[in-house]
């Protein structure tokens, strides 16, 4: 019931004037969930717009300044994050990885949140054999560390981008089913459902239209755990060489590659590593925030 | 009851493990010919005959998994390509470096993170509590990647108090194991945290009050127990984990693990390596779940008669 309440209010809140509701929602925020909204939205707009933010390309090569610190640090202007091993600026490679590594992250999760929501509501809706079936396979990917199973199939099949993200994409769907199938078997089991199901709505329409929007907070809540989770998957497969192959760029990737250069040149791996605890850092903290939002009832 | 629980969980357990196993088959026989696949470049003639003969891939599909299963049984995984050896054995040989590894950093996460965690709990909403929860926090979020390198510009570079490579030492073993241990130390602290407040402000911990049992005793005798419930499944989740840091920490300090062996082994396609490490894995985290499990049940009494009426 809860559920129900709570998913009018947010659509309520979110449809007469986006806007208001926007301003509305920011001004609730404590100062630090605010501070990580603004740490994402930036982040964001880097994703979207990297090729105007950037001053160079991440492949573009100054061999005459290689491993020059940042600019504060006693570098050059031209470079203001400094060069890597190449003479590549810093900057642009971050700004270029962290389009990579957040376009990984949210493919990744968006694949894994939808095969796993329709997997819970197979399971929901046909029971008997399917549903013990799911279960076993959920069962299976809990039970073995998923990067495990990455780096296998990565292995066995050779490494390309494609399969590369729909490998993390695979990441994390058996908590969507496990957490849709149980909710969609106690949805059904409210006034709601059953007077739809004697009205003869058909069980699509039932799904689609009446039970998603009312466990869909709890999706969101998943989605935020998993998000950060994802990340962390992806930089590191590809710190460790084995995920994102160059010459494209990602956050994990250049940090792998800076750990040559700890002694002479830090920066190449320490900026990266910081633009990936920052966001998901700010990821974790907005979660948080959201979920006591959504749920008060997990509130501690 | 009990013995019911018990055996529902070891069926569980053991149809995981033939998953595992049929995952390893379905992956190997799509993506190749495992004479190809699993056998060195200059394997003579007669030793792919007998693997052939052995796999039995002239025979049909639901045959050559039963065989299988049935070498895998009996530890036959091929041969390591790039040092034509056994690959059991390959795998074997690097367990002990990364079972002193994880055993350290579980030790030192739970050192770490469930006092830290009970502490926070009885300090509630103090500057104590806060400050650990923002570690936990800190933790969750900091790649293991990242932590490893920054102690090592600290600890290596900077101050050139510890080594940054190899496990010769026991001074070699303090930044891996902290490394390794952070992220489940800070969910674990958080874990704790949360089990204890939930339990103290039960009814029985107020009655343990009224009848003037000391503090100490309180939460020693009457909260721990019950609060080490939801955390000990913490724990058992927190193994897996522990394995897949162990990969990035073991690259890091050039540990010889498994992790290590299974990183090489993976950028040199070295197949029956992989092969062997996954069911390794495979099979430890089965057993561990297996062993949580059983622990869980006898923990908490009402777990044995509800879960396994439930068949979970």
């Amino acid at each position: 019931m809860a559920d129900q309440t709570q998913g009018q209010r947010l659509r309520g809140g979110t449809t007469p004037g986006l806007l208001s509701g926007i301003t509305r929602e920011l001004s609730r925020m404590p100062a630090l969930v605010l501070i990580c909204a603004l740490f994402l939205f930036g982040t964001l707009c880097v994703f979207v717009f990297a090729d105007l933010l950037a001053p160079y390309h991440y492949a573009e090569q100054d061999l005459l300044n290689r491993l020059k610190p940042p600019s504060f640090l006693g570098g050059i202007s031209e470079h203001w994050l400094g060069t890597d091993d190449l003479g590549r600026d810093l900057l642009s490679r971050i700004i270029y990885g962290t389009r990579m590594s957040i376009f990984v992250a949210i493919a990744g999760t968006v694949i894994g949140a939808t095969i796993g929501t329709a997997i819970g509501f197979l399971a929901a809706h046909f029971r008997g054999w399917i549903e013990e079936s799911v279960m076993m396979f959920v069962d299976f990917q809990a039970s073995i560390p998923f990067m495990i199973v990455a780096l296998a199939v990565l292995a066995f099949f050779g490494n390309n981008f494609l399969l590369f993200v729909l490998v993390m994409g695979l990441n994390g769907w058996e908590t969507y089913a496990r957490l849709t199938r149980g909710m969609v078997l106690s949805a059904s089991e409210h006034g709601y459902v059953t007077s739809m199901r004697a009205l003869g709505a058909s069980p699509l329409r039932i799904y689609g239209r009446h039970i998603l929007p009312n466990i869909a907070s709890a999706l969101i809540v998943q989605f935020t755990l998993n998000f950060p989770e994802t990340i962390l998957l992806e930089t590191s497969m590809s710190f460790l060489g084995l995920g994102i192959q160059p010459p494209l760029t990602s956050l994990g990737l250049m940090l792998g590659s800076g750990r040559d250069y700890l002694l002479t040149a830090w920066w190449i791996a320490v900026f990266p590593g910081l633009m990936i605890f920052f966001t998901t850092l700010a990821v974790s903290i907005l979660g948080d925030w959201l979920r006591d939002r959504l749920d008060p009832t997990l509130r501690r | 009851m009990t013995a019911r629980f018990f055996l529902v969980k070891l069926v569980r357990a053991m149809l995981t493990l033939l998953l595992v196993v049929s995952f390893v088959f379905v992956i190997l026989r799509v993506s190749g010919d495992p004479t190809d696949i699993l056998l060195p470049d200059d394997a003579t003639a007669d030793t792919i005959e007998y693997y052939r003969t052995a796999w039995g891939l002239d025979k049909p599909l639901h045959e050559q998994y039963v065989r299988y299963v049935w070498s895998v049984l009996h530890g036959d995984f091929g041969i390591s390509l790039q040092d034509n050896r056994d690959a059991l054995q390959v795998v074997l040989e690097r367990v002990p470096a990364t079972l002193q590894l994880g055993l350290a950093a579980l030790v030192f996460s739970i050192m770490l993170g469930i006092p830290l965690g009970i502490f926070a709990a009885l300090h509630r909403n103090s500057m104590a509590d806060r400050l650990t929860m923002s570690f936990a926090v800190l933790g969750y979020a900091m790649p293991n990647f990242f932590l490893g390198i920054l102690l090592i510009l600290l600890f290596t570079m900077s101050l050139q108090w510890l080594p940054s490579s190899g496990s010769a030492t026991l001074w070699h073993m303090i930044m891996p194991v902290a490394t390794l241990g952070m992220a489940a130390a800070g969910t674990l602290a958080r874990f704790s945290r949360s089990a204890m407040l939930e339990v103290l402000s039960q009814s029985y911990m107020r009655t343990a009050k009224a009848k003037g049992a000391p503090r100490l005793r309180r939460i020693g005798w009457h909260a721990m127990p019950n609060a080490a419930i939801p955390v000990v499944t913490v724990l058992g989740f927190k193994i897996g984990g522990l394995i897949s840091g162990a990969l990035v920490t073991e690259t890091v300090f050039a540990w010889p693990g498994i992790g290590r062996l299974l990183v090489m082994a993976v950028s040199n396609r070295d197949l029956p390596v992989v092969q062997a490490v996954v069911l390794l894995v495979g099979f430890t985290m089965v057993v561990t779940n297996l062993i949580v499990d059983f622990l869980y049940g006898w923990l908490d009494p009402r777990v044995r008669v509800s879960g396994a009426s439930q068949g979970a």
